[in-house]
């Protein structure tokens, strides 16, 4: 686990060289310069086999040009990929047959069918088996709920289902790795669940999924490791637990003598922080080694009558704004 | 390859260009046909001329109207998409990362070009034929040579004559799939390489650049008198044939230079 706060992410993170075979995607450095902008800048991913492992990051941090790297699609500045047991782009005709992927949404063709659409881009791999592709394409079309709109001319789709319709095109063959770039955009409550439950499915069959998104409680509920992405840099790598745990943890206190607590708090070191309710006094816990239960203490001691009082570890939310910076803006 | 060609022709532009196309020889059968009532023969180009006395020669004036513009255009519609319009759908990322191989890629959208070519052609040959027959007398043909040739000959040297309209327009196809490798907007390339096309013809029209005349991909592409003599005088073929190879080679070569290190960014 690398957690390094994003001033310090300047120096790019080595990960300790595992065992390649038991890594999915693995990369050294990898840097992607547009212009004098480094997009992204020296990342070092390690994406272990049979994990959902969500690649997350504020718009504009890199996300789908890594992701357009690790496919090949356009050249590394420098760096090294590994992606699955090939090095990258070198070995991209043998190891993208196993990759399923969706990159920055969907694309079809609008004067043809959803089914023909993706007989086309079956057919584009020139090792698939015509005489299969029927039965895949349609099974695809039935996985994402496409079924009934399979003939239907793919201009007349919703958003949503031209995004299951790049979902599909990601499932026409058995896959080792599929990788997916905010593949719930667009979708109704249905079909992200579906999608959820549609990853969950894949992952127990043993396919490797990384799919990018900012949809954090998504992402709660989907991937057991993730990385962070802030300004083409990688700003932390590791489990969710991991990632939730090194967060700073929260105090809420409900009491009638809410100016007595904020006090006391403050007699800790604390930031209280303001509600719409008088009676509730929260605050992180962000002084190094302050535990729960010395606030408790505290306040008891001060004579605060405590109605209430919880703790709780930080939000992905709290983690994730922590380690990519508050602003709204952009990173240009 | 065959999905390429399903694709391309399971789209209603390419039917429309080709039923354009099919327009030529009878707008102009039609016209010829209602103007010419009565007076045997009167003003006008040698080969409107001749319509009027065999069918057969529909087609080829056809043709003779078709290749300065609108053969060029419906060929740079296509060979302009080939790349740029995958790529202004998206779709080109996929059909690369499915992955079908960027030579390969290229390889197979500049066959869908060429069949294009030939199926354009053969339409204006065939209509021309059709309308032909139906709109005037049909029998033996007098060649430029002043033989004659029966219609089943006749037919055999259309036939030639198409694939040497063909064979004229490979060149302005690589040309255009170059132009296509290096944007992500099919009008722009479609209308460069239809842009570029006329220029060719203007430069080949001025005496002062007679020395260019030569290398212009646009020299040959009337030169398809010889095929009606008789014998047949192959020269203008052959060197055709090897002028359009050469673009072929040349812009061939840009393309793949260009579009196998190319990020795909759309
Ligand atoms: N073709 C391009 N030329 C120049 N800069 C580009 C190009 N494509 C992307 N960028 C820049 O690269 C940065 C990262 O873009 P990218 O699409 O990878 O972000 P992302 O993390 O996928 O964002 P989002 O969450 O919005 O999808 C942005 O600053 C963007 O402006
Ligand atoms: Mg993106």
């Amino acid at each position: 686990m690398t957690i390094r706060p994003p001033e310090e992410s300047a120096l790019p993170v080595r990960t300790p060289r595992v065992n390649m075979a038991s890594l999915a995607i693995q990369t050294h450095g990898l840097t992607k310069v547009f212009g004098k902008q480094a997009v992204v800048g020296g990342i070092d991913l390690a994406v272990p086999s049979g994990t959902v492992f969500g690649f997350l990051g504020p718009n504009g941090s890199g996300k789908t040009t890594t992701i357009r790297m690790l496919l090949g699609l356009a050249a590394a500045s420098s760096g090294e990929i590994n992606l699955l047991d090939g090095v990258m782009p070198r070995d991209a005709r043998a190891v993208l047959p196993r990759v399923g992927a969706l990159v920055e949404g969907p694309a079809i063709y609008p004067f043809l069918s959803g089914r023909a659409n993706l007989q086309r881009f079956d057919a584009a791999d020139r090792h698939t088996s015509p005489s299969t592709r029927n039965a895949r394409v349609d099974a695809a079309l039935e996985r994402v709920g496409l079924g009934h709109a399979a003939t239907k001319r793919a201009h007349a789709y919703s958003l949503g289902m031209k995004q299951r319709l790049g979902i599909a095109n990601a499932l026409l063959a058995p896959r080792e790795l599929l990788i997916l770039d905010e593949p719930t955009n667009g979708l109704d409550p249905q079909g992200t669940r579906e999608v959820r439950n549609l990853i969950k499915s894949l992952s127990d069959d043993g396919t490797t999924i990384f799919v990018s998104s900012h949809l954090l409680a998504e992402v709660e509920q989907m991937c057991s490791m993730v990385a962070v992405m802030s300004a083409g840099r990688l700003v932390a790598q590791g489990t969710l637990d991991e990632l939730r745990s090194e967060g700073i943890a929260r105090v809420r206190v409900t009491t009638p003598d809410h100016v007595e607590a904020r006090r006391v708090l403050a007699g800790l070191g604390l930031d209280t922080e303001t509600h719409g309710r008088d009676d509730v006094v929260t605050a992180e816990l962000s002084v190094p080694g302050l535990l729960p239960e010395t606030v408790n203490a505290a306040l008891v001691r001060a004579d605060v009558r405590v109605r209430g009082f919880e703790t709780s570890g930080a939000s992905l939310e709290d983690r994730f704004v922590a380690l990519t910076g508050e602003g709204f803006d952009v990173a240009g | 390859m065959l999905s390429e060609i399903t694709v391309l022709f399971r789209r209603l532009r390419t039917w429309a260009m080709i039923g354009a196309l099919a327009l030529i020889p009878v707008l102009i059968a039609v016209v010829v046909r209602v103007s010419s009532d009565g007076s045997g023969s009167g003003r006008g180009p040698a080969f409107l001329n001749s319509i009027t006395q065999n069918g057969l020669f529909v087609s080829l004036t056809a043709l003779t109207v078709a290749i300065p513009l609108f053969l060029p255009l419906t060929i740079g519609v296509v060979a302009g998409d080939t790349i740029a319009g995958e790529a202004n759908l998206g779709t080109l990322r996929y059909l690369l990362v499915a992955p079908a191989g960027r030579i390969r890629l290229l390889l197979v959208k500049y066959a869908g070009a060429a069949l294009f070519c030939f199926v354009a052609t053969l339409t204006v040959v065939v209509t021309g034929g059709i309308i032909g027959a139906l709109l005037f007398p049909v029998g033996p043909v007098t060649l430029l040579s002043g033989d004659t040739v029966g219609i089943a000959g006749y037919f055999v040297r259309l036939l030639l004559l198409a694939l040497y309209v063909t064979v004229s327009l490979l060149g302005l196809s690589a040309i255009g799939l170059f132009i296509s490798t290096l944007t992500t907007i099919p009008v722009g390339a479609m209308a460069a390489t239809a842009a570029l096309a006329a220029v060719a013809q203007i430069l080949g029209a001025l005496p002062q650049l007679e020395w260019l005349h030569p290398w212009l991909f646009t020299n040959y592409w009337l030169g398809f008198a010889d095929l009606l003599r008789e014998p047949i005088v192959w020269t203008s073929f052959a060197d055709n044939a090897l002028l359009q190879a050469g673009y072929i080679a040349v812009f061939g070569t840009l393309a793949y230079g260009r579009f196998s290190t190319k990020d795909i960014l759309s």
